[in-house]
C-alpha cells in the first residue's frame, strides 16, 4: 500500500465532499439541529399536553348510588372532578371523550358498610387516554380517602388506635447516584443516536463514492490512472469513516449541550414530580462512548461502501441500503427495550453490544471485561467488512456492471 | 509500443451464457503511429482497450505496453498510457485545474513539476478563462479540453482513444482529432477505437477490423483496398465482416 496515493485520494474525496450540498445536510445540520430540536421540542410537548390534561376538570358521572346519599353529596363536593348527569349511554361518552370516567355505586353501599358486606366501587375508563386515566386516578383518589375515613371511624368505635391497621411503615430510599438514575433513563437513548448518525453520516459519502462514481462516468477515469485499486478503496474508505465519525461527533455535542440547556430549563421540573432531566454526562463517559462508536462507525464504513458499490446508480443503492438501515436500526432499538442487559453473548452481537455497552458507560458502571470483549468483536467485524470491500473492488463484474 | 498477444475476454450471462467478448486478438502499434481498430458496436472495441488500459484483466493472453506486462505489472503499464473516452467523465466537484492536478499527484509528479505542467497545458489548451470553474459548470468542449489536459499532466508515451468522438458536435469532435494527430506528431504510439469510416479515412495509419471480438484483418488502407478490391472502406468493411452473407448473394 501506497501512503501518499491514500492521502491524494483521500484529500481529494475530502474537497468533493465538502463542496456537496447533501453531505451539509446529513451530516453538519441533521446531527447539530434536528436531534435537539427534535428532542427539545417533543419534551416541551409532553410537558405541555400533560399540563393541560392535569388542569382539566374531569367530567365524571356516577352510576347508581341513589341509596348513599352522603357518599353522593361528598362526591358533588369536590372541586377537582365535575360530575354530570345519569346518561344511559356513558360507555359511548367515555369513547367519544364527553366525560372521562364513570363510577359506578353499587346498590345499598352505605348500607354495607355497617355490616361486615364488602362491596366493590366500579371505576370505568378508557385505557390509554390520558385524560380519561387523570379522571379515574382522582375519583379512585377520593375513594381511597374515603376509606380511610371509615376505617378510622370504625376503629375509633372500637377504641382502637390507627396504628393498628399500620403497625410498621416502609420507604424506599435510593442510593443510586443522581446521573445513574437519569443515565439509566438517557443513557440509552444517547448510545442509540451515536449508532444511528454513525450510519446516517457514512451512508451517503458510501453511495456518492460507490454508485455514484459510476453513475457520474469517473469510475473509468479513475481506474485508468496509476494508483493501485487497493489504494483507491483505503483512501475512499477513509472519508467514508471520517464522515461517520464527524456527524457521530457532533451528535454528541449537541446532544451534550441541548441537555445542558434542557437541565437549566424549569420547564421539565415543574410538572414531572420532582423528575430532573438534567443529565451530568462526565468528559470520562463521552469519550468511552465516543471510543466504542469508533470499530461501530468502521463496521458501517465498509458494510455500507461494499453494498453501495453493487449499484449502477445512486437510486439503486438507496434502494440496496434502505432495507439495511432496518438491519442497523432494530438491534439498537431492542437495547433501549428496557430489561434487556448486557451478557456474554448479546456481547458478540454487534450493533447492539455497542448500544447496550454505551448505556452502562453513561450510568457510570465500566465492566472492562465486556467492553474489551465488545471492541474486539467490532474491530474484527470491521476488519472483515473491509477485506470485503476491498475484494469487491477488484471484482469487474460488479465495477462495470451492466 | 503496444504489443497485444492473443488478448482474449470471456464474460458469464446468467441468461446467455459465455460470451467471449475478445477472441484471440493480437495486433502491433507502433509509436508514431496511429493505429484504428474499426468494428460496430459490441464487436469488441471497447473491451480490448480497457484490457490495454488494464481496467479490465484478460481471460486469456496479454499486451505488453512500453516493456509492461498488462497481467503482471498493471500499474507501471497505467503510469504509462493515456485513456481518454466518452465515458471518462471529470468530477463534478473539482475544478478544472483541480483536477488536473488530481491526475498529476496520482501518476507521482511533484508539486513544482505539476505547477509547470498545468501552466504549459493551460497556455497549450487555451483553458485559461475556465480553470477555476467547476467541471459541472463547463460547456461540452471545455470539458474535452479538460479530459486532453489530465490525458497529458504526464506525458505518456501511449495514448488510448476510446470512441473519443461519440456524441460530440463537429467542432468539439475536431478539437478531439486535431489532438490525436498531434499525439503522433509527437512520436506517441496511438490507438483508437471508432465505427465512424470517414474517421479512419483520415487518422489511421493502420487499420484493424474487429467483429464478433476477433481481428478479422489488419493493414493500412491502401493494403486493405488492394486487398479486397473496393475502394470505400464501408465496402470492405461490409466485405470483410458479412463474407458469408455476401457468398450468399453472389
Amino acid at each position: 500500500m501506497n501512503l501518499s496515493a491514500v492521502g491524494i485520494v483521500y484529500r481529494k474525496e475530502f474537497r468533493e465532499w465538502v463542496r456537496d450540498r447533501r453531505t451539509l445536510i446529513s451530516t453538519v445540520l441533521v446531527p447539530l439541529f434536528l436531534f435537539p430540536v427534535m428532542m427539545v421540542g417533543f419534551s416541551a410537548l409532553a410537558v405541555v399536553m400533560v399540563g393541560k390534561a392535569e388542569k382539566e376538570t374531569p367530567k365524571i358521572m356516577v352510576l347508581g348510588g341513589e341509596d348513599s346519599p352522603q357518599l353522593l353529596a361528598s362526591i358533588r363536593k369536590l372541586d377537582s372532578l365535575e360530575i354530570v348527569p345519569y346518561a344511559g349511554n356513558w360507555k359511548d361518552q367515555i369513547s367519544n371523550k364527553d366525560i372521562r370516567a364513570a363510577v359506578e355505586i353499587p346498590k345499598n353501599f352505605e348500607k354495607s358498610l355497617t355490616t361486615s358486606n364488602s362491596e366493590s366501587v366500579k371505576i370505568y375508563f378508557y385505557d390509554g387516554e390520558m385524560k380519561s386515566s387523570f379522571g379515574a386516578n382522582r375519583i379512585e383518589k377520593f375513594l381511597k380517602d374515603y376509606r380511610d375515613a371509615v376505617v378510622k371511624d370504625r376503629l375509633a368505635a372500637k377504641n382502637l388506635p390507627a396504628s393498628v391497621l399500620a403497625p410498621f411503615s416502609i420507604k424506599q430510599e435510593n442510593v443510586a447516584p443522581p446521573e445513574k438514575v437519569s443515565g439509566a433513563t438517557f443513557g440509552s437513548f444517547i448510545g442509540y443516536t451515536v449508532i444511528i448518525l454513525c450510519m446516517t453520516g457514512a451512508m451517503y459519502p458510501a453511495i456518492d463514492l460507490t454508485a455514484g462514481e459510476k453513475e457520474r462516468g469517473t469510475m473509468e477515469t479513475i481506474l485508468s490512472s496509476p494508483i493501485s485499486r487497493l489504494d483507491l478503496v483505503c483512501g475512499k474508505f477513509l472519508l467514508v469513516f471520517s464522515a461517520s465519525l464527524a456527524t457521530a461527533i457532533l451528535s454528541v455535542i449537541s446532544m451534550g449541550g441541548s441537555f445542558a440547556i434542557l437541565g437549566h430549563t424549569s420547564l421539565m421540573n415543574s410538572s414531572s414530580g420532582g423528575q430532573t432531566l438534567a443529565l451530568n454526562l462526565g468528559l470520562l463517559s463521552i469519550v468511552a462512548v465516543f471510543l466504542m462508536a469508533l470499530p461501530l462507525a468502521f463496521l458501517f464504513s465498509a458494510v455500507l461502501m461494499t453494498i453501495a458499490l453493487f449499484a449502477k446508480s445512486y437510486k439503486e443503492a438507496q434502494s440496496y441500503l434502505t432495507p439495511m438501515t432496518f438491519l442497523i436500526v432494530i438491534p439498537a432499538v431492542a437495547s433501549v427495550m428496557p430489561g434487556v442487559e448486557l451478557t456474554p453473548k448479546l456481547a458478540l452481537i454487534p450493533i447492539l453490544n455497542t448500544s447496550l455497552v454505551c448505556k452502562e458507560i453513561i450510568t457510570g458502571t465500566y465492566h472492562w471485561n465486556s467492553i474489551a470483549l465488545i471492541f474486539v468483536s467490532t474491530c474484527v467485524y470491521a476488519g472483515v467488512a473491509l477485506f470485503l470491500a476491498f475484494k469487491t473492488f477488484q471484482r469487474e463484474s460488479v465495477l462495470f456492471r451492466s | 509500443m503496444i504489443e497485444a498477444r492473443g488478448l482474449s475476454k470471456r464474460f458469464h450471462d446468467k441468461k446467455r451464457g459465455e460470451i467471449r467478448a475478445v477472441d484471440n486478438v493480437s495486433f502491433r502499434c507502433e509509436p508514431g503511429r496511429i493505429y484504428g481498430l474499426l468494428g460496430a458496436n459490441g464487436a469488441g472495441k471497447t473491451t480490448t482497450l480497457r484490457m490495454l488500459a488494464t481496467i479490465l484483466e484478460p481471460t486469456d493472453g496479454t499486451a505488453v505496453i512500453c516493456g509492461y506486462d498488462v497481467v503482471e505489472d498493471p500499474e507501471k503499464v497505467r503510469a504509462n498510457v493515456g485513456f481518454l473516452s466518452t465515458a471518462t467523465a471529470l468530477y463534478p466537484r473539482l475544478t478544472a485545474q483541480e483536477l488536473v492536478e488530481y491526475f498529476g499527484r496520482l501518476n507521482g509528479l511533484d508539486e513544482a513539476t505539476l505547477k509547470k505542467r498545468l501552466d504549459v497545458i493551460f497556455n497549450r489548451l487555451d483553458m485559461n478563462s475556465f480553470r477555476d470553474r467547476r467541471c459541472d459548470k463547463l460547456s461540452t468542449g471545455m470539458k474535452q479540453k479538460t479530459s486532453i489536459a489530465r490525458t497529458l499532466v504526464n506525458d505518456p508515451p501511449v495514448m488510448i482513444f476510446d470512441e473519443p468522438t461519440l456524441g460530440l458536435d463537429i467542432m468539439t469532435a475536431r478539437t478531439i482529432t486535431a489532438f490525436i494527430r498531434e499525439c503522433r506528431d509527437r512520436g506517441k504510439t496511438v490507438i483508437f477505437s471508432t465505427h465512424i469510416m470517414s474517421e479512419v479515412e483520415k487518422l489511421c495509419d493502420v487499420i484493424g477490423i474487429i467483429h464478433d471480438g476477433k481481428l478479422l484483418t489488419e493493414g493500412t488502407l491502401t493494403e486493405l483496398r488492394e486487398k479486397y478490391g473496393e475502394q470505400d472502406l464501408e465496402e470492405i468493411f461490409v466485405k470483410i465482416v458479412t463474407p458469408l452473407q455476401s457468398q450468399v448473394e453472389v
